[in-house]
């Protein structure tokens, strides 16, 4: 590789402090001794302990990985859905109006997504609560996984299907024997991709939750008005791990498959 | 051909299997099929023959059930298979692009379809060992399709859709990449299964030779339609039109004038140059344009004028294409007008009789070719 100018490396540099120093202050501090948040006073892992033994915590812990568990699953089927028929109907009057609205989520504001998603949940007289956070979830998270999707459904062979129905097999046989499994690490990285969005959300979790359920960053965010404290630390950390380990997944499944298919075409092309 | 009596075609009570009624197949405004008549018998192995976009995936894809025409109807056996899904029609199809499933071993791959049947395990087990032996692919019965060669995995695709044993089988290009023995040596395991079980082939090829051998009709297609539809033997010698006579084996055409003379039919064509003469075609009228198709084998390559050729043209040898057992010699007469003519090399090369630059007689007697009208 070429040598990289003093420049590329000051800003590689930057970008990346500006990116991460804050996460890895919060990291450290996590294992102060002291109650303040600002001063180093030795390691310990003392506000571990007593996240543990914060029932408030534990029980926000239980409602998000509850509701990112079924709204990513969720959103899996539906966005998977949702692309097979993006990629599948092929041309017909409106068709880019539709794969736009399938998207448009994504670039929502979310305060605008949650405020409509609640008015939407109250005009329906529908009590607030884990079921509507599921809900919301689903919405936003399934367009993530139908572009995950799709983006490999298009290079998806279409007679391998029509293969599998010639040979006796019902549509959703050939689905269930055939694409889904071609496609299937791409799904997974969609339901991780997903979880993690789902484990993230803030805004909208407040917008449409109800007294009997609060989320894991709710309870930080109404702690942390009350001040900062190291066991908020600890517990963002714990949590920053979390979500990495499902990105990082996510995106080796994805890149493993490249790789495979890849190298696959290869030795095909070779063989041929 | 002529010990086979084989000829449902040419009896007027038999039922065809399946039935093309003016079938059109449009792709936008794009018209792939048009207007297209067939019939199909029980038994044959009917083979189509045409240029590459000409149709021919079309129209096997319209059996299979995956395209519907966009006008009139297919009957298989007397009944519209248009509501029929692809899933229930007893048609399995051969896939130009294999189609294998990745994920699946080639075992796997081959024993899918008798899975979807329910059938018992060691039944099933039993046919695919058999469809294995039969492509001779043992070895790689644990392999998964990108871990084989391209001619291999032609094979897996053609076990796979062999091994349900259908009443109809669609198979496109199926020998394509296979060498020239092992690709004789499975046509006749193809002809072999069809006299054991009935199967209905439809079977497309480029492969001239494999339509020959293998094919009881040959249907020669160029853009959507159908040219001419005869055995073998008759699109052979007796092509309908110059494009089918071109498009089957190498051919001279020669274009000139009808001069009908009683019970022969002459055509000139060059001022310097003896008319042709060769059987009548009906309703040739004098002075009207006409083609005559001659193949290169049925041409006599001489160093004197034979006295009793029918046909006898002098020229010049312009270039030797030797193919091994035969040596195919293009000769140049004197209006500029080139004629192939083969011989069989029964010689060994450095003694053949004629070389560059030699002067050679051509002849063919009066029914080696035919006059066609287009
Ligand atoms: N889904 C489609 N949409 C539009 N055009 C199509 C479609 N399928 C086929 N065609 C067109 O129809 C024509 C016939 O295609 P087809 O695949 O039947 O050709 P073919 O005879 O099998 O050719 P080859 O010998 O190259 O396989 C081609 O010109 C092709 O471009
Ligand atoms: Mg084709």
């Amino acid at each position: 590789m070429r040598q990289m100018s003093w420049f590329n490396v000051t800003s590689l540099t930057l970008g990346f402090a500006f990116l991460y120093l804050p996460m890895l202050i919060l990291m450290i501090f996590s294992f102060n001794e002291s109650k303040l948040v600002t001063v180093w006073a030795g390691f310990s892992t003392k506000w571990y302990v007593e996240l543990i033994n914060n029932r408030a915590f534990l029980d926000a812990a239980w409602v998000t990985l509850k509701v990112a568990f079924i709204s990513s699953t969720l959103a899996t089927v539906l966005g998977t859905m949702a692309a097979i028929v993006m990629v599948r109907a092929g041309r017909f009057r409106g068709r880019t109006l539709f794969s736009g609205m399938i998207y448009a989520p994504m670039v929502m504001p979310e305060v605008i997504t949650g405020l409509s998603l609640l008015l939407l949940f109250i005009s329906l007289g529908m009590d607030r609560g884990v079921f509507t956070i599921v809900l919301a979830h689903t919405t936003f998270s399934m367009c993530y996984v139908s572009v995950v999707v799709s983006s490999r459904l298009v290079s998806f062979d279409q007679s391998l299907e029509e293969a599998a129905l010639d040979l006796g097999s019902t549509p959703f046989e050939a689905f269930r024997l055939v694409t889904l499994p071609i496609i299937a690490p791409s799904v997974v990285s969609g339901w991780l991709l997903a979880f993690t969005l789902s484990l993230d959300d803030l805004v909208i979790a407040s917008f449409t939750s109800g007294p009997s359920a609060t989320t894991l960053p709710m309870k930080i965010w109404s702690s942390v008005r009350l001040g900062v404290s190291p066991e908020i630390n600890a517990l963002s950390t714990i949590m920053i791990l979390v979500v990495a380990v499902g990105v990082v997944t996510a995106s080796l499944i994805n890149k493993r498959n490249v790789l495979r298919q890849r190298r696959e075409e290869a030795a095909a092309a070779k063989l041929a | 051909m002529a010990l086979d009596a084989f000829a449902p075609w040419e009896d007027p009570t038999a039922k065809p299997l399946i039935q093309f009624q003016n079938v059109t197949k449009r792709f936008g405004d794009f018209t792939a099929i048009d207007t297209l008549n067939i019939d199909i018998f029980e038994r044959e192995f009917f083979a189509l023959l045409g240029p590459s976009g000409c149709g021919k995936t079309t129209m096997m894809r319209m059996l299979a059930g995956f395209e519907t025409p966009t006008e009139g109807s297919i009957l298989l056996a007397g009944q519209d298979i248009a509501p029929v899904p692809p899933n229930k029609r007893a048609v399995n199809m051969m896939f130009q692009s294999y189609a294998l499933f990745p994920h699946l071993s080639i075992w796997e791959n081959i024993a899918f379809g008798l899975r979807r049947d329910r059938l018992p395990k060691d039944q099933i087990a039993a046919r695919v060992e058999e469809m294995l032996r039969l492509t001779r692919l043992e070895k790689f019965a644990s392999r998964k399709p990108h871990q084989i060669s391209g001619g291999q995995r032609q094979r897996v695709a053609l076990a796979r859709s062999l091994a349900k044993a259908p009443k109809l089988l669609l198979l496109d290009e199926p020998l394509g990449a296979l060498d020239k023995k092992l690709r004789q040596e499975t046509q006749f395991e193809l002809m072999d299964i069809q006299e054991k079980t009935g199967t209905t082939f439809v079977i497309v090829t480029h492969d001239q030779e494999e339509a020959m051998t293998v094919a009881s009709r040959v249907a020669v297609m160029d853009h959507g339609q159908i040219i001419q539809v005869a055995t073998p033997d008759v699109i052979y010698e007796a092509p309908n039109s110059t494009y089918v006579a071109d498009f089957i084996g190498e051919v001279n055409l020669i274009t000139g004038k009808a001069d009908p003379k009683g019970d022969a039919l002459h055509m000139h064509w060059a001022e310097a140059q003896p008319a042709i003469v060769g059987a009548p075609l009906e309703g040739a009228q004098a002075g009207q344009e006409l083609h005559y198709a001659i193949r290169p084998e049925k041409v006599s390559i001489s160093a004197e004028k034979p006295t009793d050729a029918a046909n006898a043209v002098q020229g010049k040898v312009l270039d030797i294409a030797y193919l091994g057992n035969i040596s195919t010699y293009h000769v140049e007469l004197a209006g500029g007008q080139i004629i192939k003519a083969q011989a069989a090399n029964s010689r060994r090369i450095s003694r053949r009789a004629f070389t560059w630059e030699d002067d050679v007689w051509l002849s063919w007697t009066a029914t080696a070719g035919v006059f066609l009208e287009r």
